[in-house]
């Protein structure tokens, strides 16, 4: 198409050896407001469609719009979770384009005045390193409908190629969060750009704004990147590769892009200034729109709202109902549990901090609940090829399973099989012992009667232990334990097992 | 002295798909002459104490409260749409889409 898309790509590692990656993030956040941004059309997921719609969110002649107050404060609250300044007054602007899926041929959308303005973020990369990412502007606009094409290979219109739209997504409310250039992101820029969307989804979790899940598109994000032969060069020109939807999809489609653009570079070429699309299969990315006249969205101030300007008061009100901020929360809890950083660091890859909280939560110690979402259930979890938070078994489960063993009635082997029937759906932890009978063996004449069994078969040890050599009890506590299918304590039947011996 | 000429005024229509024939083009460029020109003699007066105006009301923070009024019936979401497909419209295939 362009011949930028023939040059050979550069290896990844050879790219940031020699070319300075530079970030730009685009993320767009649905609001989880009951209502859309403009008018009272109700916001569910999976509806019929079209049936999510009123005469504003169709663009009908006369239709005006009335903003949504709640999506206001959440806007504010995403704001100020940045570190942005909340503007004191703030308009917004018709963004004209002609595209089905807009009915109006324009989005309202806030163009010179957003809401909020000049904030930053930290974030934790995977090693710990804490990462500050600049934020330009957040502002607040709202979402087109949904388009589905319909390939003229499936005849249904002769030849023809259509599509379908459907208008129930047209009017969610939306934030976009628009990064100032990220620099000095280095050989990290795709784990940079990976971690600055995973902290925002977090940050849109904590304050309850949204439900942020990525595989709806409740949170997409766009991604600028430009490189540049050092750090000190000017910025160089940059692609946009639009709505990468996944974390993983994130991180691929930087190291690509900045293994293209080093070979369009090398190759003595420009890097075309375009939008660009990602394709999940291959991880590549293709050629799309040419940054040009089309882009010029002619905004102008909406004449049918009139502006937003938050007092001060109303804002202060926001801040102090904020959460604690992700990155913050974790700090406190690895310093309440007391888990080292790698420690720390892999129970929040695993998605295992709210499941660990609720364990302590519970009643179980920190060592233990990590013990066993980090441990068997991992195990479990990554054998089965899903989340933690998909297992079924729940925090509370755990913590009593933990209490069995505590309080002797199962010891760690047993305790296996106990959570192997949990995850079958057998019940509770405690059910499960009782149903399957795998109570310690506690009664001292049941373990005598195996212990005498096991002294009988094998005298020559009871000779050597006679003699002082302790050693072989084990065998003695091993045959016992066989006997007993692993349910007796072993601590008690070595106890009992060096008395008989005595005696 | 023209100051809108008529080669944007061509691209500003083009941009907004109106199909302008060369005599109006070159009509409008004479009219929009001079609503700039009436502007611009506007902005000489307004001086660095006189605020932009936002919007002609005086009026801020008109806001709804997030609850659900009923939607339009299915039936007359679609009755304007010239074609339509399983409750959906369906629209001409944009060139270069997905």
């Amino acid at each position: 198409m362009t011949a930028a898309t023939t040059t050979d790509l550069v290896a990844y590692e050879d790219a940031v050896r020699r070319y300075d990656p530079v970030l730009g993030i685009e993320v767009h956040v649905e609001l989880g407001t009951l209502t859309k941004m403009f008018c009272a059309a109700e916001v569910a997921y999976g509806g019929e469609p079209n049936t999510q719609v009123t005469p504003v969110s169709l663009g009908l002649p006369g239709a005006l719009p009335v903003v949504n107050g709640k999506a206001v404060e959440y806007a504010i609250r995403i704001g100020l979770a940045l570190n942005c300044t909340i503007a004191e007054s703030c308009r917004f602007a018709r963004k004209n384009y002609f595209y089905p899926d807009v009915p109006k041929n324009f989005q309202t959308s806030q163009y010179d005045e957003p809401i909020a303005f000049d904030g930053w973020i930290d974030i934790e990369l995977d090693d710990g390193e804490v990462f500050r990412v600049e934020i330009e502007r957040a502002h607040m606009e709202e979402d087109a409908g949904k388009n589905t094409h319909v390939g003229g290979a499936t005849g249904r219109i002769q030849g023809a190629e259509y599509s379908l739209v459907d208008y129930n997504r047209a009017g969610i409310p939306l934030v976009e969060i628009v990064t100032r250039p990220i620099e000095g992101a280095g050989e990290r820029a795709p784990e940079v750009a990976r971690a600055y969307v995973q902290t925002l989804r977090d940050i849109f979790r904590s304050l309850d704004v949204s439900e942020a899940r990525m595989e709806r598109g409740n949170v997409r994000a766009d991604v600028n990147l430009s490189l540049r032969p050092t750090p000190e060069s000017p910025l160089g020109t940059r692609t946009e590769t639009k709505n990468v939807n996944s974390f993983r999809s994130i991180e691929r489609a930087v190291r690509y892009e900045v293994s293209r653009q080093a070979g369009v570079l090398d190759a003595g070429l420009p890097v075309i200034q375009e939008t660009r699309h990602f394709h999940e299969e291959d991880g590549t990315t293709s050629s799309g729109r040419v940054k040009s006249d089309a882009e010029d969205y002619r905004y102008f101030p909406e004449p049918d709202l009139v502006p937003v300007a938050p007092s001060r008061e109303w804002v202060e009100e926001i801040r102090a109902t904020l959460p604690e901020m992700p990155v913050a929360r974790r700090r406190r809890l690895q310093k309440e549990w007391g888990y080292a950083d790698a420690e720390m660091r892999d129970v929040v890859n695993a998605g295992a901090v709210e499941l660990i909280e609720a364990t302590i939560a519970a009643g179980t110690s920190a060592a233990g609940a990590r013990k066993w979402w980090m441990g068997e259930l991992a195990r479990r979890a990554k054998q089965d090829e899903i989340t933690l938070e998909d297992l079924v078994v729940t925090p509370a489960q755990i913590a009593q399973l933990q209490g069995l063993i505590e309080s002797g009635r199962i010891n760690d082997k047993i305790a296996r099989q106990v959570l192997e029937g949990v995850l079958a759906g057998e019940g509770d932890p405690e059910a499960v012992v009782v149903s399957r009978g795998l109570e310690i063996v506690s009664d001292d004449g049941a373990l005598l009667t195996a212990i005498d069994d096991a002294l009988a078969a094998q005298p020559d040890i009871v000779e050597k232990v006679r003699g002082g050599n302790q050693g072989p009890v084990g065998a003695i506590i091993g045959a016992v334990m066989k006997a007993t299918k692993g349910q007796a304590d072993a601590k008690r039947v070595r106890e009992l097992v060096l008395d008989r011996i005595g005696s | 002295m023209s100051t809108i000429s008529r080669d944007e005024v061509a691209r500003v229509a083009a941009l907004a798909r109106i199909d302008l024939r060369p005599d109006e083009v070159t009509r409008l460029a004479g009219e929009l002459d001079v609503i700039v020109e009436s502007v611009a003699r506007v902005s000489e007066v307004a001086t660095a104490d006189v605020p932009a105006t936002s919007h002609p009301l005086p009026l801020t923070n008109v806001f709804r409260d997030d609850v659900p009024e009923p939607a339009l019936p299915v039936q007359d979401v679609l009755a304007g749409a010239p074609q339509q497909e399983n409750g959906r419209f369906a629209v001409p295939q944009i060139l270069g889409e997905e």
